[in-house]
């Protein structure tokens, strides 16, 4: 297992976007861990705000202040917190659903598995935004309701995936021998089909964080999450309120949005050479 | 407000009886084609879909050809010459602008085209579909054109990155199959064996996926329309969103779904027409 392991992370290093990817990752997560020890509950605070609002950038706010005179530095780095916190959540709850529903509709035949396919079909192609914008509506408005809506809409992907391995893997003979000898659904899923399914499905988590995390801005913009959590959606939804779209206020803007691309394309870039690493036949594809 | 008109209201709305019961009366009316009436228009759900319904499909229409014509070309051609340069840059592209928010590209747009940044005055207007006041055919033509070029462009840009992944993998697929080497063999021009040989069969997954990919479509008309201003189904439904008006969204909810499984059953009807394969077989 070791030395699989091994050769996988010699694998992995050369892909060269993958291994920049990872690295930005690890920016990212530590300075959104690091956070408390920069920003402090004052510089948050909408009415003890620390500077005058809308203000460009100067020397003593490097990236200028938001609409409530926060520094836009401050709110962009502890945005980081919720956003990549609900990304990982939400990402968790909809491979959770996906490969459990995969892994059902893979194993048993008939009719359980035509009866999930269906539902799978179904919310797959309605649209995902469309869906979780619906359900966020309906319940009440806070940053669970956010995780909630996008793990119950985002999952059908991963279900349609994890079901065509497991149809390839209870293919193999050693399912078969395992069944021979008699044992059962549980015993053949939870031993020898997920233990296979676990780099696909590792994979799929680092490719879906992404979406998970534009869905998540998505959501807060159209004003469907907390307004009082700072997140990176919630401060364009703020900026876009107060007019600062208009006055042409770039630095309020700029910040939360290229974090974004570069979360979501940093967890994009991991995803493909994780894919490539296990799955050689796609070399030369990425 | 006071209690008699909430309950006056409630009553207007069928709001007093059981959930159970408004449900029934919400199917038996949803056979007969009625979708409620709003709660902030006070005017039936389905004509206000029927109003807005112009609009959106002028603007995702024409977003959507263009994105389908960009990324089936630079797919094909990304692919064509896998590993070059322009290869690597494209896919780059690509991939960073899937990453982009929809509506955050909007945003930036309408500060750098229609606000102006610096020396750059505003060159296009910040939204909506047409400016009043504007009278004969060329001044509207040209004012329905200036309006229609940044949410068009937000929704290509965003469009058309998938476009260009899908077609590309799906040529893979064909690259280094023997009727290719067979097409070069009779000495056929590398453009002929492209154009005549490796893209016909390369459409069919290409076009089965693009219909599949719809709902993208749907929710990103939704972004451009809010972030512009553009009078279509998609503002109607951010407005419902914010309110929340609960029967347009219904409807809305229903009529998006509906459009979007009825367009992948057009896209089954045109895989025989594209591929003889699936004819016969």
């Amino acid at each position: 297992m070791s030395g699989s392991l091994a050769r996988s992370l010699r694998e992995y290093r050369n892909h060269r976007a993958g291994v920049v990817g990872l690295a930005a990752l690890l920016l990212f997560v530590a300075l959104a861990v690091g956070a408390p020890l920069f920003v402090t509950a004052r510089d948050l605070s909408a009415v003890y705000a620390p500077g005058a609002p809308r203000q460009p950038p100067s020397s003593h706010f490097l990236l200028g202040t938001d609409a409530y005179g926060r520094s836009m530095l401050a709110v962009t780095l502890w945005g980081a917190r919720i956003s990549l916190a609900v990304g990982l959540l939400a990402t968790m709850m909809s491979v959770g659903i996906g490969s459990l529903t995969g892994i059902v509709a893979g194993h048993f035949r008939g009719w359980v598995s035509t009866l999930l396919m269906r539902v799978t079909d179904w919310f797959l192609v309605l649209p995902t935004l469309v869906l979780a914008a619906a359900l966020a509506s309906v319940m009440h408005r806070g940053i669970v309701t956010v995780i909630i809506a996008i793990g119950l809409t985002a999952w059908p992907g991963t279900a349609r995936l994890v079901r065509a391995q497991t149809l390839t893997l209870e293919a193999r003979p050693y399912v078969e021998r395992a069944k021979a000898l008699g044992a059962g659904d549980w015993h053949v899923m939870r031993r020898h089909v997920l233990p296979n399914l676990t780099p696909l499905i590792l994979a799929q988590t680092t490719l879906s964080v992404s979406a998970a995390i534009l869905m998540e801005a998505t959501l807060a913009f159209l004003g469907l999450s907390d307004p009082t959590k700072v997140s990176w959606g919630t401060t364009l939804q703020l900026a876009q309120q107060v007019g600062a779209v208009s006055a042409g206020d770039w630095w309020i803007l700029l910040p939360p949005g290229l974090a974004i691309v570069a979360v979501a394309l940093a967890f994009t870039l991991c995803g493909r050479a994780l894919e490539a690493t296990l799955n050689p036949r796609l070399e030369g594809k990425g | 407000m006071s209690a008699a008109q909430l309950a006056e209201l409630r009553h207007t709305f069928a709001l007093d009886k059981p959930v159970v019961v408004q449900f029934g009366d919400y199917l038996l009316r949803l056979a007969h084609g009625d979708l409620g009436v709003s709660f902030q228009y006070r005017t039936p759900v389905l004509r206000l879909i029927l109003e807005h319904l112009g609009a959106t499909v002028y603007l995702v229409g024409t977003a959507t050809l263009l994105a389908a014509a960009l990324g089936l070309w630079l797919g094909a051609r990304t692919a064509w010459r896998r590993g070059g340069a322009a290869d690597r840059a494209n896919t780059a592209i690509a991939l960073t602008l899937w990453s982009v928010p929809t509506f955050w590209l909007g945003l930036i747009l309408i500060v750098v085209f229609a606000v102006g940044v610096g020396p750059i005055p505003g060159l296009f207007p910040t939204g909506g579909i047409s400016a009043p006041g504007v009278t004969g055919i060329f001044p509207v033509v040209a004012d329905r054109l200036a309006h229609l070029v940044l949410p068009c462009l937000t929704l290509v840009a965003v469009l058309y990155a998938q476009y260009l992944l899908i077609m590309r993998s799906s040529l893979l697929d064909e690259m280094g199959e023997d009727y290719l080497t067979t097409a070069r063999a009779k000495g056929l021009r590398d453009t002929e064996v492209l154009r005549r040989h490796a893209v016909p069969n390369a459409l069919l997954p290409t076009v089965t996926l693009v219909f599949l990919q719809l709902g993208t479509v749907v929710s990103g008309a939704v972004l451009v329309e809010a972030v512009f201003s553009w009078p279509g189904l998609g503002s109607l439904f951010y407005q419902a969103l914010t309110v929340p008006d609960l029967p347009l969204l219904q409807g809305l909810f229903l009529f998006f779904s509906a459009s979007v499984i009825v367009m992948n059953l057009l896209a089954e009807l045109l895989c025989p027409l594209l591929d003889p394969r699936v004819r016969t077989g």
